[in-house]
């Protein structure tokens, strides 16, 4: 047994799946006690993109330390996009003014294009085109009129008693820089928000820590189910056998889906907690543990140590335990693997279908997925609501896939 | 065509355990087998005969390890070949391999005609549904095996009926030398005999040049080969022709093997069995001196302490006993050898090798193992 | 106890009747698909007899032997010890049955539970004879006293698994159960069918060693005809379910009556006159398909 263990740990598939499960297992522990807040706080707003975010006034509050540092083409870079730029080529183009335009990159002479448009633009040339068309040009102009002005901002406060109502309390100068360190409010988002604002990581987080939970539940429930049932079923035969065989096939026959949509939707809405759910996925998929241990155990129950033992006088109960659950125990531990991962994707199946956990409390990976397709996060590019929830998925498969392969590797002696 | 079909020079091949020990199963094996000539090998459960019929295939995969030695196949030397190499022209064609209950290991999910394409898949052979079935029959009709086997599920099929159609299968191929492990051991005596009319009969047809054939039965063996070897330990103790090997056995062994055969035959019930008392060397670390010496009730004070070669008898039978061919031939199991106390001992005739310092390869394999 | 090198069978005079089969049947199966694995036998195992059913695969051996040892139910028919019906019904009768019917079996391998230790193979003979609760000391000296009856040491065979013992110790080590309980009827599976002649010489001498100590019945489930012939008293072959010929060693192998058992014995080879592979009959009733099965599509 201790040689079997020890095996089973040299084993490359086993050790990478094992890894990856701990390393998962370890995450959803401690990076809690990294994050304020809970994971389902609320604290931004529909599909902020992942980065670091900073408090506006705060900026403007920190210390300021002024850097030589080209900053208005960094500033048109970002402001100005690549149509933009077209846009105003076409206009130069268009006005027939005798300006050198030509070989001018939009991708590259950005600024130098801006600085074009802005010095030869004139209300007054009438292009060809409807009304809506030449406005374009007018708003494009507004927009970056001050973007090349290296003036920087004034800052004021309203202010009753003076005479304008503003108080000026402040001047961002075009080269003035902040530590983002020294602004105390910002939060930085891993992976975005979602939906409701909240934190897509630290949800993913507690969500992978609830749905390997609801895939221990019931995989525990399956596996025992399932392990009875096929022990007892293939061990005592008999009419036992024929009724219990009769109430598996039954189960196996009616797609198990089936079964927990109706039990999912007779159990009220309110009431189906994480571990319901759990328990519902876990009650449907014993069946074909049963099948297999019931068809391995008829094998074994024809071996000869069994006969020995029952030569010896035992009862079933001791044989059972004694006898055969060891023989069958390497191919459980590998069907209990299986039964976690595919409990973790019925729980997301379920949950995309709007059966799933009913809460608002707790993130399952489900949950986390079915959100963000009511809310059509790809359509809104929002990939951070749904691609590392679907990656968290697939590499929990992978991993209790791996491991499975891996004590395959080990149990089965055709395979070494 | 070489002179022989199979030459084994000093095969030595171990068992890599769990537990990163040595198993010495295949210990120092030569032979050689003509064309035609069958060679039966007989020994204690537990002595080696399955390994040594793996080793010979070249083809080794863990726990087998190759050791040393040299196994030529019609003048091709196989050892040290790639294994991919091996495995696509060598296994099946040159050698086939029929394991110990391998009627039990067919997939039950598979119709024999599936079985027979996938051995053809497997050597590159790719036959339509008509020519695979055309060839298929042919082949049972050869082998006087009903066709209608072809869609049988393995289950469908008697021990007998599984066991020889195993056979056609590993056949398929018209390999030059054909092993059978155990081919009848778990049968009835009447499908046992048809077992072995139909390996006679390959050899007969031409399908197989020569066979292999392992078992315990000694009666069969005697039967059906005209060689025959008896393994101890690892190691070929006797070798020799079937008639002299069973009723003049040279070597002690040999002589109590022979000496427990039962047949149906009248005056049988009042005769003594020879039970040999003791149990073979374990494997791990088999003695240097006479392997049976512990279990010897002939064994002089020498046995313990020379390292005993392969020795040849005047007509060439092989024995590997220290005690002169003249005194073999004469002593039967019952006998009693001078005892040991006495001090007129039996002249051996042999050179005294003195044990080698080391035993090389077995020290080797542990330090890569720990 | 010393090995012999030499094992004969002492011949006896058997009178008392032990245990009597009576019209015994077993069907498995139901309906159409039902099959008679054992139609309508009768036997009579006397103290002290050394009984052999040989037949082929399949004829029903191993199925009339768990009817026996009471580990498949009997269909039809009954089963007398002494001439009363055995007493089969709650767990103490069987318990009590048990103490006098045993049996080992062909495959030394399959015969032990790998995950556990060997030492519990015989602790629970032990607990079967009634003396769960005696001192640990009393319960290894009967171990190491039955491990020396097969030659076996018990210290080196402590705390050991199945799977360190050699096939030939493990049948050895059953042997030993055996001579711990003791039992009136041994009923052996094809025990040496994997062992080469020289160990089962060693088998047959300790298993006679136990009848003629103990005055058991062995009862040899074999197809070795020639073991048959050798050591048992009494022959029956078996064919079908049904025994077709029985009597005493001699009567049978010499002097068979039924083309069965005449086929049968000219099935076997021999050392001493040549083995006609040529006869035509070979190709018997196994070539031929029940076209009712109709496996071709
Ligand atoms: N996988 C293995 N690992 C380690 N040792 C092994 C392994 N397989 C066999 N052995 C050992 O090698 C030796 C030879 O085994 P082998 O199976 O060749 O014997 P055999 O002569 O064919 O016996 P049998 O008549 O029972 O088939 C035995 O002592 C066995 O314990
Ligand atoms: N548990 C079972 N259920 C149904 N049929 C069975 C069962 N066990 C045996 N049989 C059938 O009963 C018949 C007799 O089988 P049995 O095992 O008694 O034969 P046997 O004489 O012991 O053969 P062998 O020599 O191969 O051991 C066979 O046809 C077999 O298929
Ligand atoms: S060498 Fe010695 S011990 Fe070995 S078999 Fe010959 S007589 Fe016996
Ligand atoms: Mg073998
Ligand atoms: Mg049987």
């Amino acid at each position: 047994m201790k040689h079997r263990l020890r095996t089973t740990f040299q084993n490359t598939n086993f050790v990478v799946g094992f890894s990856i499960l701990v390393l998962l297992l370890l995450l959803t522990f401690v990076t809690p006690l990294f994050m304020q807040g809970s994971p389902l706080d609320m604290v931004g707003t529909l599909f902020n993109k992942p980065g670091n975010y900073v408090n506006r006034m705060g900026v403007i509050d920190a210390p300021k330390y002024p850097m030589s540092i080209e900053v208005a083409s960094i500033r048109l870079g970002a402001a100005v996009s690549n149509d933009e730029a077209k846009q105003m080529l076409e206009w130069l183009e268009k006005s027939e003014l005798d300006v050198e335009w030509k070989g001018l990159d939009p991708e590259k002479d950005r600024a130098a294009i801006v600085e074009l448009f802005l010095a030869n633009y004139d209300d007054s040339i009438r292009l060809p085109g409807t009304s809506a068309y030449r406005k374009g040009f007018t708003r494009l102009y507004n927009k970056v009129q001050n973007l090349l002005s290296a003036d920087g901002y004034v800052v004021h406060v309203a202010d009753p008693d003076s005479e304008s109502g503003y108080r000026e309390v402040g001047k961002i100068e075009s080269r003035d820089f902040t530590n983002v360190k020294d602004v105390p409010a910002r939060r930085f988002f891993l992976l975005g928000t979602d939906n409701f604002g909240r934190d897509v990581f630290h949800e993913l987080i507690s969500a992978i820590g609830n749905s390997l939970m609801v895939g221990l539940i019931a995989g525990s429930i399956a596996t025992t189910i399932g392990l009875l049932i096929g022990l007892t079923s293939g061990y005592v035969g008999g009419w036992l056998d024929n009724f219990l065989t009769f109430v598996t096939n039954m189960f196996t026959v009616i797609p198990s889906f089936v079964i927990l949509i109706l039990l999912s939707y007779s159990i009220s809405s309110s009431s189906r907690s994480i571990v319901v759910v759990a328990f519902v996925i876990g009650l449907t998929a014993w069946p074909w543990t049963a099948r297999s241990v019931r068809s391995q155990t008829l094998t074994l129950k024809n071996r000869d140590h069994v006969n020995i033992s029952r030569l010896s006088g035992f009862g079933t109960v001791r044989i059972i335990v004694t006898d055969i659950l060891p023989y069958v125990l390497s191919y459980v531990v590998m069907a209990y693997i299986l039964q976690i991962s595919s409990a973790i994707l019925a729980e997301a199946q379920l949950s995309m279908l709007g059966l799933g956990p009913s809460t608002t409390t707790h993130a399952t990976l489900g949950l986390m997925l079915s959100w963000s397709m009511q809310f059509q996060a790809p359509l809104s590019g929002a990939w951070w609501a749904f691609i590392p929830v679907v990656l968290s998925i697939a590499l929990i498969s992978f991993s209790m896939n791996l491991m499975n392969t891996g004590l395959d590797q080990v149990f089965n002696p055709t395979l070494r | 065509m070489a002179e022989y079909i199979l030459e084994v020079k000093d095969l030595k091949t171990r068992y890599v355990t769990r537990f990163r020990e040595n198993v010495y199963a295949v210990d120092g094996v030569s032979f050689k087998l003509k064309e035609g000539e069958t060679l039966g090998i007989a020994g204690e459960s537990g002595c080696g005969k399955s390994t040594l019929a793996m080793s010979l295939m070249g083809y080794y995969f863990p726990p087998l390890h190759y050791t040393s030695g040299s196994i030529i196949i019609d003048g091709r030397d196989i050892t040290g070949e790639d294994p991919e190499v091996l495995r696509r022209t060598v296994l099946g064609t040159e050698i086939a391999y029929i394991p110990q209950a391998a009627m039990n290991a067919l997939n039950p999910t598979r119709k024999i005609i599936k079985y027979i394409n996938d051995v053809l898949v497997a050597h590159n052979i790719r036959l339509s549904r008509t020519e695979l079935r055309e060839m298929a029959e042919e082949r049972m009709r050869l082998v006087n095996l009903p066709v209608e086997v072809l869609d049988r599920y393995p289950v469908e099929l008697s021990g007998g009926m599984k066991q020889r159609t195993v056979i056609a299968i590993s056949s398929l191929l018209s390999p030059k030398i054909l092993i059978a492990d155990e081919p009848s051991s778990a049968l009835d005596v009447s499908s046992q005999k048809l077992v072995i009319k139909m390996l006679l009969d390959l050899i007969d047809k031409g399908l197989v040049k020569s066979m292999i054939f392992i078992t315990h039965e000694l009666p069969l063996l005697y039967n059906v080969t005209k060689k025959i070897a008896v393994m101890y330990a690892g190691q070929f103790v006797e070798m020799g022709p079937a008639h002299e090997s069973v009723f003049e056995p040279l070597h002690p062994y040999a002589k109590g093997l022979m000496g427990s055969i039962i047949v149906p035959s009248e005056g049988i019930r009042d005769e003594h069995l020879v039970a040999v008392p003791g149990t073979p060397p374990n494997l791990k670390s088999p003695p240097q001196h006479c392997r049976f010496a512990a279990r010897c009730k002939f064994r002089q004070p020498l046995c313990d302490s020379v390292v005993v070669p392969e020795r040849f008898s005047s007509d060439g039978r092989l024995f590997r006993c220290l005690l002169p061919e003249a005194v073999l031939r004469e002593l039967k199991y019952e006998d009693q050898i001078k005892s040991k106390q006495e001090d007129a001992e039996v002249e051996l005739d042999v050179n005294i090798i003195p044990f080698a310092e080391d035993n090389g390869d077995g020290d080797s394999g542990k330090e890569s193992g720990g | 106890m010393a090995e012999t090198d030499r094992v004969k069978v002492k011949r006896r005079e058997l009178t008392e009747t032990f245990l009597e089969g009576k019209n015994m049947s077993k069907v498995y199966g139901m309906g159409r698909r039902a099959n008679r694995a054992v139609d309508n036998v009768n036997f009579k195992f006397r103290r002290g007899e050394i009984v052999s059913i040989v037949g082929e695969s399949g004829s029903g051996k191993t199925t009339l032997a768990k009817m026996i040892l009471g580990l498949t139910s009997i269909t039809e028919g009954q089963l007398e010890l002494y001439g009363q019906p055995r007493a089969f019904g709650t767990t103490a009768e069987k318990r009590e049955y048990w103490k006098n019917i045993q049996a080992i079996f062909q495959d030394p391998f399959s015969t032990y539970n790998v995950f556990s230790k060997i030492d519990k193979v015989l602790l629970n003979c032990i607990e079967l004879r009634g003396q769960k609760d005696l001192p640990y000391a009393q319960k290894v000296e009967i171990m190491t006293e039955a491990c020396s009856f097969v030659n076996l040491r018990f210290a080196e065979l402590t705390n050991k698994y199945p799977f360190e013992l050699s096939g030939g110790q493990m049948q050895r080590l059953m042997i030993a159960r055996i001579y711990i309980l003791k039992p009136k009827l041994l009923i052996a599976d094809e025990p040496t069918s994997m062992v080469d002649a020289c160990s089962r010489a060693t088998i047959l001498d300790m298993l006679l060693k136990l009848r003629d100590e103990e005055d058991m019945t062995i009862v040899f489930i074999t197809h070795d005809i020639g073991l048959a012939y050798y050591v048992s008293d009494t022959i029956y072959i078996m064919k079908s379910g049904q025994f077709v010929e029985q009597g005493t060693s001699d009567e049978v192998i010499l002097h068979p009556k039924s083309d069965y058992t005449k086929r049968l014995l000219s099935d076997v080879p021999s050392i001493y006159e040549p083995w006609d592979l040529t006869s035509d009959d070979l190709l018997s009733e196994e070539d031929e398909f029940p076209t009712a099965a109709g496996g071709a599509p």
